[in-house]
């Protein structure tokens, strides 16, 4: 168990923050744990998503932002729907996850390599690439085996082309000028 | 009205079976659906997991361009691909937000913008059970069918508003009007694990395991879906999903177009049934059974 100073680690801007963004009233949480009985990703998570809403009405800002959960999440909802504060908990680890990637909390890399090699294919060529994804997050995660036991059925099935279909050249633009200003405005690329 | 078609990346590789099928089966409707031109992908769950302006950006270009085209209704067979292009517009509605999305594009999205709606919406609105019965040609009589949605074509409720947003009957009802026997599916939408699968294959294995168990527990002859993601998690990696729950799975895992398809008589190349992973000849075997022995 960690011990925690709720006096010194209360970070009162981060609780406005989380709220302001997520439009959500965290305040609102009761602890009834409707959210963490319905989670399908409760079991690799390290805090549960009431243990997250509690961290963030209590302010701890660094707990709850290096939580893995946050890149574990599904963004199924089922949580959202089952509130009985209609507390839009979904939308709140989604605000969170976006808050630990600004702030340089990436303690789940290979969620985030995974979906940055996914973009990667998106703008260089409009739409998804699958060969072109499963290549670029082996590089990135230095798992080159991952999946490879799928290979020969989706082959089979041809539902692996090897070409990319370049579609359009907008959503690079798209992604380049979110990245440009991503930068500016000092978050993660 | 007028509808504009956006297919999904998926429909290029992993889910060139739903392409046909539903091209096919709205084809035999008089449905026709004509592609957005030059569209592109929607950011699928990478896209919004990074940062929800981007996603609506991605979106917010093909929306666009189905808005120039004419379009009053964006229509997407995929729910991932529809939840994308429904938050993006349900965000916009928000003046900052909408600006700051327009700052990503090339120029800004038009002032109204299409809704967007899915393939299986379309086809409930416009033909009704008693008229999609009319033109079944061969019953799905006795063919046992776990419906499966999965999580994001009904949430969430607010942005989707696509019925009860755990307990949607939409998909039973069309194939129940094809004749099927319906199971009352309680997993019917409960996450398979979703995008999971090569960055952390335990949530897809165990999360299609617990559905393909009790699917199969429940007696289904098949599971019966509406969105490539869960196709691709309950199909393809099947034995994945047998490794995490240790026991053995046979389910084939058809999309509700296939299975509409066979009901009024496409023939199955047009439907893309070969290319499943999980042979479902069981079932073929039972409707070709039910329908006087021949094909």
């Amino acid at each position: 168990m960690n011990e925690i100073h709720l006096n010194r680690a209360r970070d009162p801007a981060f609780i406005k923050e989380t709220e302001e963004r997520s439009g959500q009233d965290i305040g609102t949480c009761y602890q009834c744990g409707n959210c963490t009985a319905g989670c399908p990703a409760a079991f690799v998570y390290d805090r549960q998503v009431n243990q997250i809403m509690r961290g963030v009405q209590l302010g701890l800002k660094d707990q709850v932002l290096s939580s893995v959960s946050l890149w574990y999440c599904l963004s199924c909802s089922m949580c959202t729907l089952r509130c009985p504060n209609n507390i839009d908990v979904a939308g709140v680890m989604e605000t969170l996850r976006h808050m630990a990637r600004e702030q340089g909390y990436i303690t789940a890399p290979k969620m985030e390599k995974f979906w940055m090699s996914f973009l990667d294919t998106v703008r260089a060529f409009g739409r998804t690439y699958e060969v072109g994804t499963m290549a670029l997050y082996m590089m990135r995660s230095l798992r080159l085996g991952t999946d490879l036991d799928l290979a020969p059925a989706a082959l089979k099935l041809r539902k692996l082309p090897f070409i990319p279909h370049a579609a359009t050249a907008a959503t690079g633009r798209i992604i380049e000028r979110y990245m440009k200003r991503a930068e500016k405005e000092g978050k993660r690329k | 009205m007028k509808y504009s078609y956006f297919p999904g990346c998926s429909q290029e590789g992993s889910a060139l079976d739903y392409g046909k099928s539903t091209g096919a089966v709205c084809a035999a409707l008089g449905i026709t659906l004509r592609d957005i031109p030059t569209w592109s992908c929607c950011g699928s769950t990478p896209a919004h997991a990074v940062d929800e302006e981007l996603s609506a950006a991605l979106c917010a270009r093909n929306l666009d361009i189905a808005a120039k085209d004419g379009a009053d209704m964006v229509v997407t067979p995929c729910p991932s691909c529809l939840s994308n292009l429904r938050a993006a517009l349900y965000r916009m509605r928000d003046d900052h937000f909408r600006e700051r999305v327009n700052e990503l594009l090339d120029e800004p999205a038009s002032e109204k913008l299409p809704d967007a709606t899915s393939v299986m919406q379309l086809i409930g609105r416009l033909h009704d059970a008693e008229d999609i019965g009319k033109r079944v040609v061969k019953p799905l009589k006795g063919i046992k069918i776990a419906p499966y949605y999965g999580c994001l074509m009904s949430r969430p409720a607010k942005i989707m508003e696509f019925g009860d947003p755990e307990n949607p009957v939409l998909m039973e009802t069309i194939l129940a009007a094809c004749g099927a026997e319906i199971i009352d599916f309680p997993l019917k939408t409960v996450c398979c694990g979703a995008a999971s699968g090569i960055p952390e294959r335990s949530l897809t294995a165990l999360n299609s395991g617990r559905i393909l168990a009790l699917a199969t527990d429940m007696g289904a002859d098949v599971i019966a879906v509406a969105c490539p993601l869960c196709q691709m998690n309950l199909d393809l990696r099947q034995k994945q999903a047998a490794k995490a729950m240790n026991r053995l799975f046979d389910m084939p895992v058809m999309y509700f177009t296939q299975l509409m398809g066979l009901a009024m008589n496409i023939a199955p190349e047009n439907l893309g049934i070969e290319q499943l992973c999980v042979s479902p000849r069981a079932v073929l075997a039972k409707f070709a059974a039910n329908n006087g022995g021949g094909k």
